[in-house]
């Protein structure tokens, strides 16, 4: 239990921001039109690649002959940034098919 | 500096997945949410951090590939296996996370006093959802791409073994965390990574877009989670955000099939089948191209329903074709988009703007119920489900309560459709065997050909 109250009190601020950011994300989200829910469901896709940052700070405080470590993280850099990359060029793709209709 | 770079990120990532929430603004908030992703990874890059070590190389060559690899499958990939893409790149996402999680929990054997207990659990919750999510991602996948296999991968009493899979994992969670052998690890691993396959399993292919939008916000949850461990504040705002708006698309998802969520998971859908095979059908009867082509062109107004039949066959193109050929003649063309056509909403949409079809002829469901009473032709290519009238008048029908389009309150219908099989959902249509219903066989892209060079005959 006084585990669990040391952990609530040392990471008060980011607890709070779980919570606020939450309600952010439902809020920004909810009036979506369905035309948009394909593009929008891989744009999403693609900052849920963020983690790749946990991986770039895991690589850096690493010493440089724990290889076993460097090569685990380097691979979840690996594969989490296809889906940042790949997601954001996918849904830009669609969504410039959408722009380039509406100026003719 | 990083601290500022990282609030401008921060910023650029909520600010850009507002925008795409419309249409108008949709494509310049995917790129601000792409700028906000450059400058995080750029700010994790160069971020002051105590006992770091130059492993410059290890961060560059993994990105820069990725990148590339990235760029090119986003480049090639056909439009119609969009939902195939978003599943397979949620799943490395989820994957990603695993491999972090395991990483992170690897340090703590090695050095069990650099952790408090509480982000070792925070570690093993992140490592089990960003399992689930990876190996149910690419079941998904498989089950889209229409894989047999995938489609019969079900256990006897699936319920019962999720739930003693769930107490196993938890089980040896609580060991592993009392006693923290690496062995206790790997079975975590492996009967989380098994969970995502028996999560996924029941759910009939016709919902994997519900699902995958599900997995996708599970992986924005493991990211969130990973961002309180490693502190970060953009982690855990990106992973939240999409873990909401995962959820919300999810819940709207299923809001526009007329299902639960929980329904949905329990996977009514294929099990319930096909209630009244056996039904009095009557008979169907086939238009001739000549016939078919003089109706339209005879007609003032038609209506295009376009169905996954139309995408699989590549047809759009020849849809627009046929499209303008009529329009010349003065006739009134529009496209009713049912929410679901294609295989996730907004599918469709994407398809036909790809084939430079006019926004403005697109109308949605409720505009296009409205306008089929005065509508001369209607017509169906490779739809089904959506038009099927026993989700308005058969309660025992699996579609009964879906919102679909009323085709036949139109002066006539034709269908295009490859034979007279079932939909996606596994029920025979009522609609084929209507007086004011005729049926035009083959594959969409040979029939509209046809159909196309006729029309031109005229």
């Amino acid at each position: 239990m006084n585990e669990i109250l040391n952990f609530l009190i040392e990471y008060e601020i980011l607890i709070y921001l779980l919570l606020f950011t939450i309600l952010l994300g439902f809020e920004v989200i909810s009036k979506v039109p369905s035309v948009l829910h394909t593009p929008l469901m891989s744009g999403a896709n693609a900052i849920s690649g963020i983690v790749i940052l946990g991986a770039i700070i895991l690589i850096r405080t690493t010493e440089s002959d724990n290889y076993l470590t460097l090569i685990i993280a380097g691979i979840a850099l690996f594969v989490g940034s296809i889906n940042v990359f790949g997601g954001f060029f996918v849904t830009n793709r669609m969504l410039e098919m959408f722009n380039k209709k509406k100026k003719s | 500096m990083d601290k500022i770079l990282f609030l401008i990120s921060a910023f650029l990532l909520v600010w850009g997945l507002r925008l795409q929430s419309d249409p108008a603004s949709a494509s310049k908030g995917n790129k601000l949410a792409a700028v906000g992703m450059l400058i995080a990874i750029f700010s994790a890059v160069i971020m002051p951090l105590e006992n770091s070590f130059s492993n410059l190389m290890w961060i560059v060559v993994p990105l820069s590939l990725s990148a590339l690899l990235g760029y090119l499958i986003a480049k090639n990939i056909k439009m119609t296996s969009m939902p195939q893409m978003v599943s397979i790149f949620n799943g490395l996402g989820g994957l990603s996370a695993v491999l972090l999680s395991f990483a992170e929990v690897n340090k703590w054997i090695s050095f069990p006093d650099s952790y408090q207990i509480i982000v070792v659990i925070v570690l093993i919750l992140s490592l089990f959802i960003g399992s689930v999510a990876f190996t149910g991602s690419l079941l998904a996948f498989a089950k889209l791409d229409g894989y047999r296999w995938s489609e019969k991968l079900t256990l006897p009493f699936q319920h019962v073994v999720n739930i003693v899979f769930l107490s196993l994992i938890i089980g040896f969670s609580y060991y592993f965390i009392t006693t923290p052998v690496i062995s206790f690890l790997y079975i975590i691993i492996i009967l989380s990574f098994l969970y995502g396959i028996f999560f996924v399993a029941p759910i009939g292919g016709a919902d994997m877009p519900v699902v995958i939008s599900l997995l996708n916000s599970f992986t924005g949850i493991t990211a969130a989670l990973t961002g309180i461990i490693f502190g970060n504040i953009v982690m855990l705002l990106g992973g939240i955000l999409v873990g909401a708006a995962g959820t919300i698309l999810t819940v709207l998802m299923c809001n526009a099939m007329n299902r639960s969520l929980l329904n949905v998971i329990i996977g009514g859908f294929s099990s319930s089948g096909s209630s009244k095979e056996n039904k009095e059908q009557g008979e169907v009867k086939e238009i001739s191209d000549s016939d078919f082509a003089v109706q339209l062109f005879y007609s003032n107004k038609v209506i295009i329903i376009p169905g996954y039949g139309l995408a699989v066959a590549q047809a759009q193109k020849l849809c627009k074709e046929i499209q303008e050929a009529l329009e010349a003649n003065d006739v009134e063309v529009k496209y009713a988009i049912h929410p679901v056509a294609g295989r996730m909403p907004g599918h469709m949409n994407v398809l036909l703007a790809e084939a430079d079809v006019d926004y403005s002829k697109l109308i949605e469901l409720d505009q296009a119920n409205g306008e089929f009473k005065t509508t001369d032709v209607a017509v169906i290519i490779g739809a089904n489900d959506v038009v099927n009238p026993d989700a308005i008048d058969d309660s025992s029908s699996p579609l009964y309560g879906m919102p679909i389009l009323k085709v036949w309150e139109s002066t006539a219908t034709v269908v295009l459709k490859r034979s007279m099989s079932a939909g996606y959902a596994g029920v025979q249509n009522p609609l084929f065997f209507k007086k004011n219903n005729k049926m035009y066989f083959g594959d969409a892209k040979e029939s509209l050909q046809r159909l196309s060079s006729e029309l031109k005959n005229l």
